[in-house]
């Protein structure tokens, strides 16, 4: 295996950890707060309501937007890291 | 000036800029009709994506569904937002990578099968000619209330106007026009929010105004809303839902299926570097947030004002009589998306939930059957007029609805006939046809789509957004599934990749079909499309992550079982996860 090899696979690596912690919130902040973690979270109250209700109809979309633009800077310092940027 | 010359004023304007910028940029070549030249710098790009993306199911249907499910419709606004996390990082970079034209062409390369190629040729189209069946009946209902004429004429002028539309432009045209058309209908949405947030809640922002104080009542907006649903008989708009899989379902069908949408993913191939495309996604998102923010505000503040019309004095008082009802009640009617029958001859319009567990207490105010009968489509265009907003703000979202529909429906027949003409004609019935040769495929092609899509929109299976939905489900259990595992697995080979995909395509269309009708063709349905006959309480509408969830566990397992993917496969999947080092990865 040469060094190009070993760093290739280095950088894939660290995008697939990437993308797993970003999969973690993004899940997390849909899947878990705005639905099944509900019933849980029904105790904060937030404008009239609870706090499930604000991540289900704003607070999901908010988190996706960080998590993109977060992804976007990650990964493009990480292809100059790696000397793979175009 | 009458609200009808107003209307045609700021649709004929909006349309004479689109036009004149589709003329102005018109298509030269072949690559040019397809990917704009790949020169688009990545915040036009997204403001483009999001007027591509948006349509008629975001901006004219969503918040009324909204407005009606309360809470348990939120599916819809993370659905279509959520998908752009997964698009950025999972597909985007590395299909731009690639440097393709089309969908089909990565998956015939990638699973180096013509036969891969054409199952998803077949996929792509089954999918966007849904999403068009959704676009055209949202145009369907914006054109007949603004020309005043029945439904079905609306949505024939509509599909005129959208066929020739796409076939002037191409997508270099597109790309300009769609950032010109996000401005229009960016604004058109924002304006009456803003008006509406204003009148109830003494709040500019209406993404925020959602989560304040209703000025009359001193209570919380979605609290008073809450209480005044609950005097009809419905559901209190934040309630919680019980089936909690089928929400969860439906939001991962709608998140993956977007992923997985040719008009969408053919947006990544147009800017100009790897990089771009990450920034791209983000930006898309931003505009598009832009809408969805306010949706959920233009959801409550709607339903709330709605029955205060109806309702004049509260709901636990009389309702308005028929014969005074509002002006906008009556241009609705002559489409014949607003329906008032006199259940109990008292001229009064009693509007309420129906429903046994309400039954009492209808019966003791002398009512005999909800009376008003108003279809959710109409909601957002009818926003304004609800709210008493001056002629011009009515103009605008008419403007801005059309725009929506428009451009995605564009965007659409753009996709469906580049994968008839390239990728089918070109790829593999007639790999010498000359470019002109491709260009008329690509019109015929276009047209023959835009009289299917109108003739099923007559009768659609659901609402626009729901029809759409339906799209999203096609696109995740058959397309995003063969696109992830193309990128992420060097192992999944060609028999899997066909497998899987039919596998996913299958299950989600018959699912589909038993319960929505066969081929969409009305009256053909096998089941009732109630809860109680679907499969462990999914929705059609949702089992699109089904779907998915079989095309992946087909993919590998036949994969698993058959033979590795060639050396140069496997060297291709390689190269397409680094955006530039590639040469030099692969080089053993």
């Amino acid at each position: 295996m040469s060094d190009h090899n070993v760093n290739a696979e280095k950088y894939w690596q660290a995008n697939l950890r990437l993308i797993l912690g970003s999969l973690v919130v993004w899940a997390l902040a849909s899947y878990g707060c705005a639905i099944l973690l509900r019933p849980m979270l029904s105790g904060i109250a937030v404008g009239g309501t609870d706090l499930g209700f604000w991540f289900a109809q704003q607070g999901s979309i908010l988190v996706f937007i960080l998590l993109t633009f977060h992804y976007a800077w990650k990964m493009n310092k990480l292809d100059e890291e790696f000397g793979l940027q175009e | 000036m009458d609200q009808f010359t107003i209307n045609l004023l700021f649709v004929g304007g909006s349309f004479a800029l689109y036009f004149g910028i589709a003329i102005w940029a018109r298509a030269g070549s072949t690559k040019e009709f397809y990917v704009a030249g790949g020169g688009v710098h990545p915040v036009l790009n997204g403001m483009a994506t999001a007027a591509d993306w948006m349509s008629a199911a975001s901006f004219i249907s969503m918040a009324g569904l909204i407005a009606a499910g309360g809470y348990a419709n939120s599916t819809f606004l993370m659905g279509w937002t959520g998908g752009y996390v997964l698009l950025a990082m999972l597909l985007a970079p590395y299909l731009r990578k690639f440097g393709k034209f089309t969908v089909p062409d990565f998956i015939g390369d990638r699973f180096y099968s013509k036969t891969a190629r054409l199952v998803a040729v077949a996929c792509l189209i089954v999918a966007s000619v849904t999403y068009v069946i959704g676009q055209m009946t949202g145009a369907g209902v914006a054109f007949s209330r603004f020309l005043e004429v029945d439904k079905n004429t609306g949505l024939v002028i509509a599909a005129v106007v959208v066929f020739f539309y796409a076939v002037l432009g191409g997508m270099k045209g597109i790309t300009y026009t769609q950032v010109a058309q996000y401005v229009v209908l960016i604004i058109a949405y924002t304006i009456p929010a803003v008006f509406i947030s204003l009148q109830l809640t003494d709040t500019f922002l209406p993404a925020i105004g959602l989560f304040s104080t209703h000025t009359e009542s001193g209570l919380p907006l979605l609290q008073k809303l809450d209480e005044v649903v609950r005097e009809l008989g419905f559901r209190d708009y934040t309630a919680d839902v019980d089936n909690k899989l089928n929400m969860v379902l439906f939001t991962l069908s709608l998140m993956i299926g977007t992923a997985g949408l040719p008009h969408v993913i053919i947006r990544f191939f147009t800017v100009p570097k790897v990089a771009d495309a990450r920034w791209s996604a983000g930006w898309a998102l931003v505009f598009i947030a832009l809408l969805y923010l306010t949706a959920p505000a233009v959801a409550s503040m709607a339903r709330l004002n709605l029955i205060n019309t109806v309702y004049p004095s509260g709901p636990t008082e009389q309702p308005i009589a028929y014969a005074e009802r509002p002006d906008w009640v009556q241009t609705w009617e002559t489409t014949g998306l607003i329906k008032f029958e006199d259940k109990n001859n008292d001229g009064l319009v009693q509007f309420y939930n129906d429903v046994p567990a309400f039954q009492d207490e209808a019966t003791a105010r002398g009512w005999e059957g909800n009376e008003l009968v108003v279809n959710r489509d109409i909601l957002v265009l009818a926003n304004p007029e609800i709210a008493n907003l001056p002629g011009w703000v009515i103009g605008l979202i008419a403007a801005g609805g059309l725009a929506a529909a428009l451009s995605t429906a564009a965007g659409l027949l753009l996709a469906i006939s580049s994968a008839i003409s390239h990728d089918l004609i070109k790829g593999s019935i007639n790999p010498n046809i000359t470019d002109k040769g491709e260009l008329k495929a690509a019109r015929i092609s276009m047209f023959v789509a835009i009289v299917v899509a109108t003739y099923l929109g007559m009768n659609p299976p659901g609402f626009a957004a729901q029809v759409v939905a339906l799209a999203f489900g096609i696109a995740a259990a058959s397309i995003f599934p063969a696109l992830m595992m193309g990128i992420f697995s060097k192992r999944v080979n060609s028999k899997g990749a066909i497998a899987g995909m039919l596998a996913g395509l299958c299950s989600t269309l018959v699912y589909i079909f038993l319960f929505l009708g066969w081929f969409f063709i009305p009256g053909t349905a096998s089941f009732a499309n109630t809860p109680d006959n679907w499969l462990f309480g999914i929705s059609p509408l949702s089992f699109g992550a089904i779907g998915a969830v079989i095309n992946f566990a087909v993919a590998f397992t036949v994969s698993s079982m058959t033979e590795e993917p060639p050396k140069e496969i496997q060297d291709l999947v390689e190269s397409v996860r680094y955006p530039q080092g590639a040469g030099s990865a692969v080089d053993h």
